[in-house]
């Protein structure tokens, strides 16, 4: 079993939940657990999030990506920007490290996509963007 | 009140205690809309705490826990405190992952969050 998906959309906020809509739809053939799916739901609504605020500083008019694919094993997922990218990436992964302090941020982002996914790699450079990689495994009902 | 596309919200105040009952998803997009009505509403009724019913909030990501870190800080001058109720086990995972249990307390419903408040 294989399929695969991509979807681009403005980098507006109300744009997240489209975003969460999207992959939980994509999904649907996979029959997965509640559990499971909430969890995807959290890190997309994470990954885009972060796109858009931090990666694009809220600019409407920039696009936001979403590639999905899944085998019988797992499903990755992947969110792009083509913003100002993370200096530090270590950094930016730490629990409750947030570059927009005055903006009741509890950068908390990429803790929850480590501890729901599998494998989180994030790859970005400076003034080029930011691609955030996830895979999690699954098993079928 | 309609905040924004996915979220319902009904507040009521008894004393200094602000209710705030949330239908719906907690993202981005629905906490930048409640964060103004909400500190408009701390700061003009001098409120002192807030119950969070969360029975039918259905989804929060961390921009619901920025909500409440945020709101906290609104109150916490006043030595006020946040009672969040009613969580379903989707937020409860996201709210033991943030380590807001030092700040919030947790009832099982609006009864029991308004006796913490008592006590205090």
């Amino acid at each position: 079993m294989h399929n695969e998906m991509k979807t681009s959309f403005l980098a507006k906020s109300e744009n997240v939940i489209y975003a969460r809509t999207i992959a939980v739809g994509f999904l649907l053939n996979l029959n997965l657990e509640m559990g499971v799916l909430n969890e995807i739901k959290t890190v997309i609504s994470e990954a885009v999030t972060n796109a858009i605020v931090h990666g694009y500083g809220s600019d409407p008019s920039e696009w936001v990506h979403l590639n999905m694919k899944y085998d019988d094993e797992a499903i990755e997922m992947e969110v792009i920007d083509y913003g100002i990218g993370i200096e530090d990436v270590e950094k930016a992964k730490e629990p409750l490290y947030s570059t927009k302090v005055d903006e009741e941020r509890a950068g908390l982002g990429f803790t929850i996509m480590e501890v729901f996914t599998d494998r989180l790699d994030v790859i970005s450079s400076l003034g080029r963007g930011t691609t955030v990689k996830m895979k999690k495994k699954y098993y079928a009902k | 009140m309609v905040i924004k596309m996915g979220l319902q919200v009904q507040m009521a105040i008894r004393r200094n205690t602000l209710y705030i009952r949330l239908n719906g998803e907690l993202d981005q997009a629905s906490s930048t809309g409640l964060k103004v009505r909400v500190s408009e509403i701390v700061n003009k009724y001098y409120i002192r705490n807030i119950i969070l019913n969360c029975q039918k909030l259905n989804f929060m990501d961390s921009s619901g826990i920025g909500f409440i870190i945020g709101r906290y800080s609104q109150i916490r001058v006043r030595k006020g405190k946040i009672v969040l109720c009613e969580m379903n086990d989707i937020v409860e995972r996201i709210f033991n992952l943030s380590g807001l249990k030092k700040i919030c307390q947790v009832a099982s419903c609006e009864e029991e969050a308004e006796g913490f408040l008592e006590v205090a």
